[in-house]
């Protein structure tokens, strides 16, 4: 129990150590545009489906069970602005960083742990070029801008899908619904929900970095780099949201 | 000057007369608690020799050669390479030496995520921003020439089979034309016949560029080819010195069984 707590804390420190870096080099050139594009690309678009499908299923799945509730109140107009409001808020940020975990975290972890079993970090490292700066840098400052927009994504076809889920019951009119969510939507909903996603996208792609990196050798070690990286992310989001929802609570 | 004078010199007072370029002293290295690897290793590598280092398996050798190239740190020992105190270096420092020292891995470290063709000019682009891409694109053709993989240029290394990884790992360790090549069993894996040639071209090499090398093998062919000294290491420290012919006849029947 002691050695498990002592573990912990020591890799919580290691982990510190590593994020630091990240912010003393990403400053420092060379800068490696190319591969953070194609880190943008790997980690953003081909989210995308997944991201869109949950996305959808979530406003769908929200405004179907929300509904008898309000319904039952007489509040059925309130229906779409309160779908939105928890989509925007809270459950899209959430699900999607979860998802993102899933996928982009573990995919890291599990390609830079292969990497580092099979020498190709070393590799790089004795060639005289930076593996910190051409691998980590560009997937966690891609996953930090990339992770916020596949968030506002997943808002925008979850409205879709809300949209879809109140037209099951009724007829409503595209215009009319965008209309009552905009009025109960206020420009500060927006900002909150929006900087804690930066956050989400950092340490997802952090603590796929960290795990990556620090496999140690032998292959079954990049299995552990990657699932250990999907359940440290998920755990930090949460972690991150709870956060952040105390520090809006009190600030608005 | 040196040069002149070696070639008048008979060989066993040739070494004498040669800069050192690789030296160690004293390195220990144990990992984890107890797996104590090296115990005092001590070597000299001169300008323009090859040393072959034997030794059985996990007896330390590659470990030794990460310690040069500052990927292992030892716990106690001093390595100096080309008058530097390797251990002591800032990193940009360490990298001004590293880019003058090729490195072959034993697994080859292909760079997964890039074809061959990226492989070999990744490292190029990196240090030698000057060129354009045609004359990278040259240089790569040359490189993978000299191996004999010219057609491989396009393929992915999970395309490859494990000796044409590591004949392409080769040509992009030699690609920058480094000074000191340090080769970690570069014919493991391979058939005689190509286990031959990357020999010759490990001396052709040699004589060409005057490099110094460190050779690890298990191949004595090989050894017998390249070596201008053999060390056998055993326990972590070093057990047996010389060359092919003095160590193929040493008393020590150990040392002998290596030959067999
Ligand atoms: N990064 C490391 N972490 C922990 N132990 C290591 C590490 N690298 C090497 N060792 C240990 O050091 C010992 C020597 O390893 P090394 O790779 O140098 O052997 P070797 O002489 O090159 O053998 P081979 O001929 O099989 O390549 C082994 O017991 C190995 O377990
Ligand atoms: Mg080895």
């Amino acid at each position: 129990m002691i050695f498990t707590l002592k573990n912990t804390f020591t890799e919580i420190g290691s982990a510190t150590l590593f994020a630091k870096q990240f912010f003393k080099e990403v400053f420092i050139p060379p800068y490696e545009a190319k591969e953070f594009l194609k880190q943008c690309y790997v980690i953003g678009y081909k989210s995308l489906p997944l991201v869109a499908i949950t996305g959808f299923i979530m406003g769908l799945v929200l405004t179907l069970q929300s509904r008898p509730t309000l319904v039952k109140f007489g509040a059925e107009s309130w229906l779409p602005g309160m779908v939105a409001l928890s989509l925007i808020r809270e459950i899209a940020p959430v699900i999607t960083a979860l998802i993102c975990a899933g996928k982009i975290s573990s995919g890291i972890g599990a390609e830079l742990g292969s990497m580092k079993v099979t020498e190709q970090i070393d590799a790089m490292e004795v060639s005289a070029i930076n593996p910190y700066n051409y691998l980590v840098v560009t997937r966690i400052l891609a996953c930090t801008i990339m992770v916020p927009i596949l968030v506002i994504f997943a808002d925008a076809i979850g409205i879709i899908g809300g949209y879809v889920g109140i037209n099951i019951h009724g007829d409503v009119n595209f215009y009319r619904y965008l209309t009552q969510i905009l009025q109960s939507l206020e420009f500060l909903d927006l900002i909150p929900a929006t900087i804690k996603t930066f956050f989400f996208g950092f340490f997802i792609g952090m603590i796929g970095c960290f795990k990556g990196f620090n496999a140690s050798n032998g292959t079954e070690s990049v299995g552990k780099a990657a699932n250990s990286a999907v359940v440290t992310a998920s755990l930090t989001i949460f972690i991150l949201d709870m956060v952040a929802v105390q520090i809006t609570d009190l600030f608005f | 000057m040196i040069k002149e004078k070696e070639n008048t010199e008979p060989k066993k007072t040739k070494e004498k007369s040669k800069t050192p370029i690789i030296q160690i002293k004293d390195l220990h290295k144990t990992f984890g608690v107890d797996n104590e690897v090296l115990k005092g290793v001590n070597l000299t590598v001169n300008q323009g020799e090859d040393l072959v280092i034997l030794g059985r398996s996990g007896s330390g050798k590659s470990v030794t050669i990460k310690c040069i190239v500052g990927l292992i740190v030892p716990d106690k020992g001093e390595i100096k390479v080309f008058d530097e105190d390797v251990l002591n270096l800032t990193k940009p420092e360490l990298n001004e030496i590293r880019v003058r020292i090729g490195f072959l891995f034993q697994s080859g470290a292909l760079y997964d995520s890039m074809s061959v063709r990226e492989n070999l000019a990744f490292t190029l682009k990196k240090h030698k921003r000057e060129l354009t891409a045609e004359e990278v694109e040259n240089e790569v053709i040359e490189a993978l020439d000299n191996v004999g993989l010219s057609d491989a240029i396009d393929k992915m290394p999970s395309e490859l089979s494990g000796g044409m990884q590591k004949r392409i790992g080769l040509a992009r360790t030699l690609i920058l034309k480094p000074e000191i090549i340090l080769y970690d069993e570069p014919t493991t894996g391979l058939d005689t016949i190509t286990s031959r040639e990357i020999s010759e071209l490990i001396l052709d090499i040699k004589h060409k560029r005057k490099t110094t090398s460190i050779i690890i093998t298990h191949d004595m062919a090989c050894a017998k080819l390249t070596a201008d000294r053999i060390m056998v290491l055993k326990d972590g420290v070093i057990h047996a010195e010389g060359t092919y012919e003095e160590l193929e006849k040493d008393e020590d029947e150990w040392v002998r069984s290596f030959f067999e």
